[in-house]
């Protein structure tokens, strides 16, 4: 507003310095882009904070608001918008007091960082030997695992049952579980890595290999510290994919001590319960996890470690 | 420290013509040889074959008295330098310079010791815990350089190591570098395409094209006495004037000039003629019995105390560096003159040099 009554005052009049951004951020603000974006954010968000007042609500009921039988358009719209109508933490208490919540935590916790680190190990030594060794199969094994990503997972399901309950025995174990995670990840893990170490300049170890590196100390000592931005991602990948997995960690465990969490949730809500609070309570608690993995890989995350290595 | 040699040495990708179709090339102990030519000329797969970061097709390749075909890089005790650099970037100026003596699992206090000497040599002491990212161009080469001389190894090998610095950088590296060579005459391979910078670090250059070795010699030899057009062409800045003449027996004639030479009998009829731009002089001060030549000027490129001036007439291209004293406009006909002792004489088939029986000074001015 400034900025419009100080540039009428003529144009020999400099204008104030904030009138530019100013009117560019209004610009912003009342532009269709805008409004797209709170729209999507929305749409994001929404779900969320239905889950956020459920758990907060200290009940187990979908309904937040008890609608009088004659209300009008405005309470029912109101109604839309997800507030409890008492703040509690009893669904909190309830599901880690209760329930084998704390359990079952645990088991999605082996089981995660067991997958990253059986899928780490793998994935960057096969990515390695891909980005830089000339072998037989090398191009058609890539392509093998692209095609091994088009079929959906549940195809998987079967013979995966087959091979790890009844021949390797392994059903109702973490180990069985770990080993599905980590193997089923492993194509997209390797592509991802393999993009990565194919972008590290190649002379470095060359040069490395001259002061008589052998391959495993280079990759060990040079590739692995470089590529880590790429494994941080990777690691956060393996590790999300067998946190939230659900279909398979429900088929191979029956006990209920070795519940993963998807799995403990789903008992919340099923055909003989409806305990939407808890079930809500327990999302919140299980996202924590990787919202903390997710905030202290941050750093990594951030590419261009490897400036200044080579002028390109 | 150790000797070079190729011998008959043969490079070959699959289902493609030879890098290198057979070279005979020996570097003598600690010498410091430039390998120079265009791109694509072999001379990067030549060192690289040294290194061991690529194979030998066919023939042998001896560092030393070794025959090193198929020993591995790590083995062969050469250090090199690249273009980039290659520093490892998550390291330190010092871990950098350590991590060849670590993996040879040297003492730890002998590491120190010989990091922080090379690093006080090229002036690095005072950055020996920035990484390679917190570094200039100039800082990066001479800690890559500092990489290859902890080692003490037998053969230093360089790739292109100036081409990504700007040129003030690059005059004061070549110092650097020529400096340690003469410190520590370790043998040393240089891979380059700017023959400014293989005629002041070479001792002796070994120029290369299509994989085949043109000419091997000092300097001065190469400048003064090519064997070929391509060697005549490459060395010197501006290169060698070649032009083509016929041969009329007692003398070599085309559209600007007339040489009168003795010893042309039996020659060919069409010759090619090379004359340096710095040979040719302005005709009212040069002695009267030089032959002249009269062309038209194309361009005039002033450099200060000189001016590059080309000159063109027909086919006949032409390049003279003249003091840069007179005003030159293109457009005007100039005549100049040359000593016939300069000139030089090529075959125009072969490409190679013809030196004639009867010294060129005795020639008599047949008019």
């Amino acid at each position: 507003m400034t900025g419009r009554t100080v540039s009428s005052a003529g144009p020999a009049v400099p204008r104030s310095p904030l009138a530019g951004p100013v009117r560019r951020a209004a610009a912003d603000i009342f532009s269709w882009r805008f409004a797209l974006l709170l729209f999507a954010g929305a749409v994001v968000v929404y779900p969320l904070l239905w889950v956020v007042s459920l758990a907060f609500s200290g009940q187990q009921s979908l309904q937040l608001v008890q609608l009088p039988g004659d209300a009008t358009a405005w309470q029912q719209l109101a109604a839309l918008i997800p507030l409890p109508q008492q703040w509690s933490l009893e669904n909190f208490r309830a599901v880690l007091t209760e329930q084998p919540f704390l359990r079952w935590l645990l088991n999605s916790l082996v089981v995660s960082l067991g997958t990253t680190l059986v899928g780490l190990a793998l994935a960057c030594s096969a990515a390695y030997a891909f980005s830089r060794f000339s072998f037989p199969g090398r191009d058609r094994g890539l392509v093998l695992f692209l095609i091994s990503q088009m079929f959906p997972a549940v195809l998987m399901l079967i013979p995966l049952y087959v091979i790890v309950v009844q021949w390797l025995g392994l059903g109702n174990s973490w180990l069985g579980l770990v080993l599905v995670y980590a193997i089923t990840a492993l194509p997209f893990c390797v592509w991802m890595l393999k993009g990565y170490f194919d972008t590290l300049p190649y002379e470095i170890e060359e040069s490395a290999l001259l002061e008589g590196a052998s391959r495993f100390t280079i990759f060990y000592r040079i590739i692995l510290p470089l590529a880590r931005p790429a494994i941080a991602v990777t690691g956060l990948f393996s590790f999300m994919t067998a946190w939230n997995e659900f279909i398979l960690a429900s088929i191979f465990m029956d006990d209920e001590a070795l519940y993963t969490v998807p799995v403990g949730l789903r008992f919340f809500v099923s055909d003989y319960a409806s305990e939407w609070g808890y079930f809500a309570a327990g999302a919140i608690l299980v996202s924590l996890p990787v919202i903390l993995l997710f905030l202290s890989l941050q750093r990594f995350l951030v590419a261009g470690l490897s400036s200044g290595a080579v002028k390109g | 420290m150790a000797r070079i040699e190729f011998r008959r040495v043969v490079k070959q990708y699959p289902d493609s013509p030879p890098t290198v179709p057979g070279l005979d090339l020996s570097v003598r102990d600690g010498e410091f040889m430039v390998l120079v030519g265009p791109s694509g000329c072999g001379k990067s797969t030549t060192l690289r074959m040294i290194a061991g970061l690529e194979s030998v097709t066919a023939g042998e390749l001896w560092i030393g008295d070794r025959l090193v075909n198929r020993v591995p890089p790590g083995e062969r005790d050469v250090a090199m330098v690249f273009q980039n650099y290659a520093l490892y970037p998550h390291m330190t100026v010092f871990e950098n310079m350590a991590f060849g003596l670590r993996v040879r699992r040297e003492p730890q206090a002998q590491i120190r010791t010989k990091v922080e000497r090379a690093a006080e040599t090229l002036g690095l002491t005072g950055l020996l815990g920035r990484r390679p990212g917190q570094l200039s161009g100039g800082q990066c080469q001479r800690v890559a350089l500092g990489r290859a001389m902890v080692r003490d190894p037998q053969v230093f090998l360089f790739d292109e190591p100036l081409s990504n610095l700007d040129a003030e950088l690059r005059v004061q590296m070549r110092g650097n570098i020529g400096r340690l060579h003469r410190e520590f005459a370790t043998t040393s391979v240089y891979v380059t395409h700017d023959q400014v910078e293989a005629m002041t670090l070479g001792q002796r250059i070994a120029i290369l094209n299509g994989g085949e070795l043109m000419q091997v010699g000092t300097p001065m030899e190469l400048y003064g006495d090519p064997d070929n057009v391509f060697v005549a062409g490459f060395m010197g800045s501006p290169p060698m004037n070649i032009v083509a003449v016929q041969n009329l027996g007692r003398a070599l004639r085309n559209a600007v000039l007339e040489v009168p030479l003795a010893g042309l009998e039996g020659l060919p009829g069409e010759l090619l003629l090379g004359l340096r731009p710095e040979k040719l002089e302005y005709a009212a001060a040069a002695p009267a019995h030089w032959p002249r030549l009269r062309a038209a000027i194309e361009m005039v490129e002033t450099l200060g105390a000189e001016m590059l001036v080309h000159l063109g007439e027909g086919d006949t291209r032409m390049v003279a560096r003249l003091p840069g004293l007179r005003p030159l406009a293109a457009g005007e006909t100039i005549e100049l003159a040359f000593d016939p002792r300069a000139a030089y004489l090529f075959d125009a088939d072969s490409q190679r040099r013809i030196r004639l029986s009867q010294p060129v000074e005795s020639a008599e001015p047949a008019l």
